[in-house]
């Protein structure tokens, strides 16, 4: 067995504002070299125990710390924030945050810099590390002309250039479209491989994570370790549901059929997994079931026809977009980065005029009503709730848009008391805002646009940066609106949230609509997956491997079955 | 004194912020040339929470960049007003500790006492001294111009001032005491 | 995007592009001494048609300033404007004689000292302008940090100035999407509105800008802290651009030039040229 390289004996930490530990009784040894997933829902603490391992602990989050931890043979105690970066490499699930320098290149050797390294040194070191990573070709270019996963690649540089030999990664995947994720998470693995680190891996989404073979996983709940074992344990021993992480839809799929999971079917792979024993009772269970076919379609309320958009001549971003959207629906808009959802979305709201083509809601082309106007049809909600609030009570950041359209004092009050009641948020309703969770603050903010009662609710990355439980909470309170009649338009890149909730999906690649139809489609056609950055979803692969006779019907049947079985099990 | 690295940084994004706002959110009062400024709010704002050193420096980069990206030149004059408020403002900080979560009615007197002597000396006395020495402006102009600016920040400060910092002050309470109701 | 432009650096091949940023640092800032201590209409012509020059040389184009021109030549004549109302002998008063052209009624006459004066005025205006628009246009942002460094600022100062280029444009896209979700919630800022429904919806947009850019603070801060910034008294920098010959040469002659535009401006004891003597 390898040396330990992190070491934490009895350890336990409580923030000093607050009145309980975060950390309980920690007791974890990682060796040199190995590759650990942390993983929990928020509140769990596993970011808290990321911040120890990098320092933030206690350079910056003071506490009450007790126990002991060593890195790298040194007791911690004795180490500063600065001694600790020389061994740990943190790379932030905000790479704009963490991109601090004008360009690629000064960003990479922002550490460098900040050790007094000569010029020329650093100009060579820079070269090298690019190289690493893919990024050699960007060096003079910016932050905002570079996408989500390049930003990622140029803070793992930032890292890496410092020689350390601990990689610690905070949600690396919160921000990244699916296929940017699976590359992201295939560089991390190559990296170790040629550089012998170890790396930590703080993240819920395990599915994506175990997309290369990792060592061990550490489950984290209330503060303490649950669990510390192989993935292939983990999965078999059933305790991901218990603590709120998602386990991998194949694995949910192979629990519908009936088949139980054990440790030596290696559920922590597909192409791993040995078939034999599956092949016949997912078979059956795709025999067996039959998809309950989706309501026939009502009248349309917002349609697109051939809208064109552009910022300037040689930029377009929109090319004829035709779609209509009916009343009641939920549906999806996905495509990579800078694809132009943004813009749709923009252009929805009239934020934006469309260059040619109409934008019809309810049949009335809207090109003569004002931003304040369509509001009363179609509302945004952005995707940081604290982008929109400004104000201090949650009666009075709801009433807001009310207040501002001069309706009558006891009118508001009505109103935004019963929209908190269906929004769940009547019992805090003279809470200052700033005492919210941020998945009740995100509650506030639709709260804040449901109560001008528009027809449309638009919603820009609803979920992203949750965890399984306030996903559920937000996805599970959009679908008893939808269920009162709204139309629901989300713009996401999660497989998950396509899959789980919307009738359709319409997808944006490069300007373009490339696909407008069933969520399934859009999780294994090909010609889909590959221009919006999308990755085929693991219930076609698995279906695949088990020979089934029609994997695009086997993942409608579980869509449909998933949902009905969702819906019982909370009824 | 050596500077954290977060008021470093509060002094960069300050200053980018405070060019936004001065860009973008200002608007007209009704009174002729004069506007409704958020960036000075904004930089008491900053100047309260991280104290004079950040407080100067914000005003003095943001004014400066401001004027640079605007009118591609700098008005040296008015820059060093903003340096000035923002410092003497800041001189209120130790004062207010906002970080307590307290901003109540001796703080808010602190407050605005300490931003209303600043705008005054700042606008009132220092622009258009600086003015007269550097570009020998009239005087009767230049104090009527710097007069009608200082008055215009000084109630700007005052309304939209106090009400960011009575916003701030919120987030930092505790939230224990807090109690759903039915 | 956005219906307000801002000025910045346009990458071009020219002389005053490969100069170091501290070499056009200390120019700009021996440029606006000069032209902010002398009054001599001798020497700020001469530093005006000089910067004229060196702009020519920059290959920066007039159509890409002139919108700032426009507003610069407007925003002067308003001042003028305003200097005359409030003291119209001020030339006379300065220049010590008055040799009056014609009068529009007792307090308001025109005097030959008080158009001297006004073209005075804004010529010093005016001056700075080239090489300042010049700065700004062709220094490297990125460079910008390392050049003030260069010329005795601390290090952590010089950071915070660079951090401010880096998320002008986050910031700026942060408020227009702010602005536009109040906007459809109702915000109304055009003058059709009353003064305090104005202020209030400044506040509803101001707000949550404010208070995202300090999530912003501290999340920046922790990634600079666990990089290491700040740790030691000297910080180097990779984008630094290593002095030539060339700015060794330009900085003599700017500092030579600024001493003799002062000379010239002090010899007579005073600042102002004055014609109408003698």
């Amino acid at each position: 067995m390898q040396k330990p390289i992190i070491e934490f004996t009895n350890f336990n930490f409580q923030y000093r504002a607050q009145s309980n530990p975060t950390l309980i009784d920690i007791n974890l040894i990682i060796h040199s070299g190995e590759k650990i997933i942390i993983a929990g829902p928020s509140g769990s603490g596993k970011s808290t125990l990321g911040y120890c391992i990098n320092g933030l602990i206690p350079h910056y989050y003071k506490g009450n710390i007790s126990g002991s931890l060593w890195i790298e043979g040194q007791n911690s105690e004795n180490l500063k924030i600065f001694d600790i970066s020389k061994y740990v490499g943190t790379v932030l699930q905000d790479s704009d945050g963490q991109f601090v320098a004008q360009t690629v290149g000064e960003d990479i050797a922002f550490a460098l810099e900040n050790d007094a390294i000569d010029q020329k040194e650093m100009i060579s070191r820079v070269e090298k590390t690019s190289r690493l990573v893919d990024i050699n070709s960007h060096l003079g270019s910016t932050p905002r002309e570079l996408s989500g996963g390049q930003k990622q690649r140029v803070s793992l540089a930032g890292v890496l250039i410092d020689r350390v030999n601990i990689l610690l990664f905070d949600e690396p995947l919160a921000n990244l479209d699916p296929a940017t994720g699976r590359y992201a998470m295939e560089l991390i693995d190559d990296l170790a491989k040629n550089t012998g680190s170890t790396v930590i891996i703080i993240e819920h989404r395990l599915e994506d994570v175990l997309w290369r073979p990792m060592d061990r996983i550490v489950l984290m709940g209330e503060g303490k370790i649950i669990a510390d074992t192989t993935p292939d344990k983990i999965l078999a021993s059933g305790l991901l549901g218990t603590y709120g992480i998602r386990e991998p839809l194949y694995v949910t799929a192979l629990k519908y059929a009936g088949i139980k999971i054990t440790e030596q079917m290696h559920p922590s792979s597909i192409s791993l997994m040995n078939m034999d024993t599956i092949k016949k009772p997912l078979q059956h269970w795709f025999e067996q079931t039959a998809e309950t076919k989706i309501l026939p379609q009502s009248n349309a309320v917002l349609s697109f026809s051939d809208v064109c958009f552009s910022y300037s001549a040689d930029r377009v971003v929109l090319e004829n977009i035709n779609f209509n959207i009916c009343e009641g629906e939920m549906t999806a808009i996905v495509g990579k980065n800078g694809a132009g959802k943004s813009t749709l979305c923009k252009l929805i709201c009239g934020f934006e005029k469309p260059e040619k083509g109409t934008i019809e809601l309810f049949g009335r082309d809207m090109v003569h009503t004002s931003i304040r106007e369509r509001a009363d049809f179609a509302g945004l909600v952005m995707q940081n709730p604290n982008q929109m609030i400004s104000q201090v009570l949650i009666r009075d950041e709801v009433g807001l848009g009310l207040k501002l359209r001069d309706v009558p004092q006891n009118e508001i009050s009505e109103r935004v008391e019963a929209t908190l009641r269906v929004c769940g948020l009547y019992s805090y309703r003279n809470w200052p805002i700033s005492a919210l969770s941020y998945g009740q603050k995100k509650r506030v903010t639709i709260a804040s646009i449901l109560v001008l009662e528009p027809q449309i609710i638009l919603l820009d990355e609803p979920t992203a940066g949750q965890d399984l439980r306030h996903y559920t909470e937000i996805m599970e309170f959009l679908q008893t609106l939808q269920k009162r009649g709204k139309t629901i338009l989300l713009i996401t890149h999660d497989m998950h949230l396509i899959l789980e909730y919307t009738q359709r999906a319409i997808v944006i690649a490069d300007g373009k609509l490339i696909c407008d139809n069933h969520p399934a489609k859009v999780l294994t056609d090909d010609s889909v997956i590959k221009p919006a950055n999308l990755k085929e979803t693991s219930l076609f692969s698995l279906a695949k491997s088990a020979a089934i006779t029609d994997p695009f019907e086997f993942v409608k049947k579980f869509i449909s079955f998933d949902r009905e079985a969702r819906q019982s099990c909370q009824q | 004194m050596k500077l954290s690295t977060r008021t470093i940084v509060a002094i960069g994004i300050g200053a980018a912020v405070f060019l936004v706002l001065n860009r973008f959110v200002s608007i007209p009062s009704g009174i002729p040339n004069t506007t409704i400024n958020t960036a000075y709010a904004f930089l008491a704002f900053m100047a309260v929470i991280f104290g004079p050193i950040a407080g100067a420096l914000i005003g003095f980069i943001g004014h400066v960049l401001t004027d640079a990206t605007a009118y591609g030149s700098v008005w040296w004059s008015w820059v060093i007003v903003s340096l000035f408020v923002g410092a003497a403002i800041g001189l209120s900080w130790k004062k207010i500790n906002i970080e307590n979560g307290v901003f109540g009615k001796k703080e808010i007197v602190t407050f605005n006492l300490y931003q209303i002597a600043a705008n005054l000396i700042g606008w009132g006395l220092l622009a258009p001294v600086l003015d007269i020495i550097i570009y020998a402006e009239p005087s009767d102009k230049v104090f009527m111009q710097g007069l009608v600016a200082g008055l215009a920040n000084l109630v700007t400060i005052a309304i939209l001032g106090t009400a960011f910092l009575a916003i701030y002050a919120r987030t930092r309470t505790k939230t224990g005491s807090l109690n759903k109701e039915d | 995007m956005s219906a307000v432009k801002m000025l910045s650096y346009i990458k071009r091949d020219s002389p005053v592009h490969h100069l170091n940023g501290v070499t056009k640092l200390i120019t700009f800032l021996a440029w606006t001494i000069v032209c902010m201590l002398s009054y001599d209409t001798r020497v700020l012509l001469a530093a005006m048609v000089l910067s004229i020059v060196i702009f020519r040389l920059a290959k920066i184009h007039l159509k890409e300033v002139g919108f700032v021109l426009a507003f610069i030549f407007f925003f002067l004549l308003l001042n003028d404007a305003a200097i005359y109302v409030f003291s119209p002998e001020e030339g006379v008063k300065i220049y010590g004689t008055r040799h009056l052209i014609f009068q529009i009624s007792d307090r308001y006459t025109l005097t030959q000292e008080q158009l001297f004066y006004l073209f005075n005025v804004t010529l010093k205006y005016l001056t700075v302008v080239p090489i300042a628009l010049l700065f700004l246009l062709t220094t490297d942002p990125s460079e910008f940090a390392a050049s003030l460094t260069g010329i005795g600022v601390p290090y952590r100062i010089s950071y915070a100035v660079s951090i401010t280029l880096r998320y002008i444009a986050d910031i700026q896209t942060d408020f227009h999407n702010i602005s536009q979700a109040q906007q459809a919630r109702g915000v109304d800022l055009s003058k059709k509105t009353g003064l305090k429904k104005r202020i209030s919806g400044i506040s509803i947009i101001a707000v949550p800008l404010i208070f995202s850019s300090l999530d912003r603070i501290d999340l920046i801060s922790n990634a600079m802290d666990l990089r290491g910034f700040g740790k030691k008294e000297k910080r180097t920098w990779y984008r630094a651009r290593p002095f030539q010959v060339m700015d060794y040469c330009v900085i003599g002659s700017v500092l030579f030039l600024s001493i003799i535009g002062l000379f010239i401006t002090f010899s007579d004891g005073q600042r102002f040229f004055n014609p109408f003597l003698g």
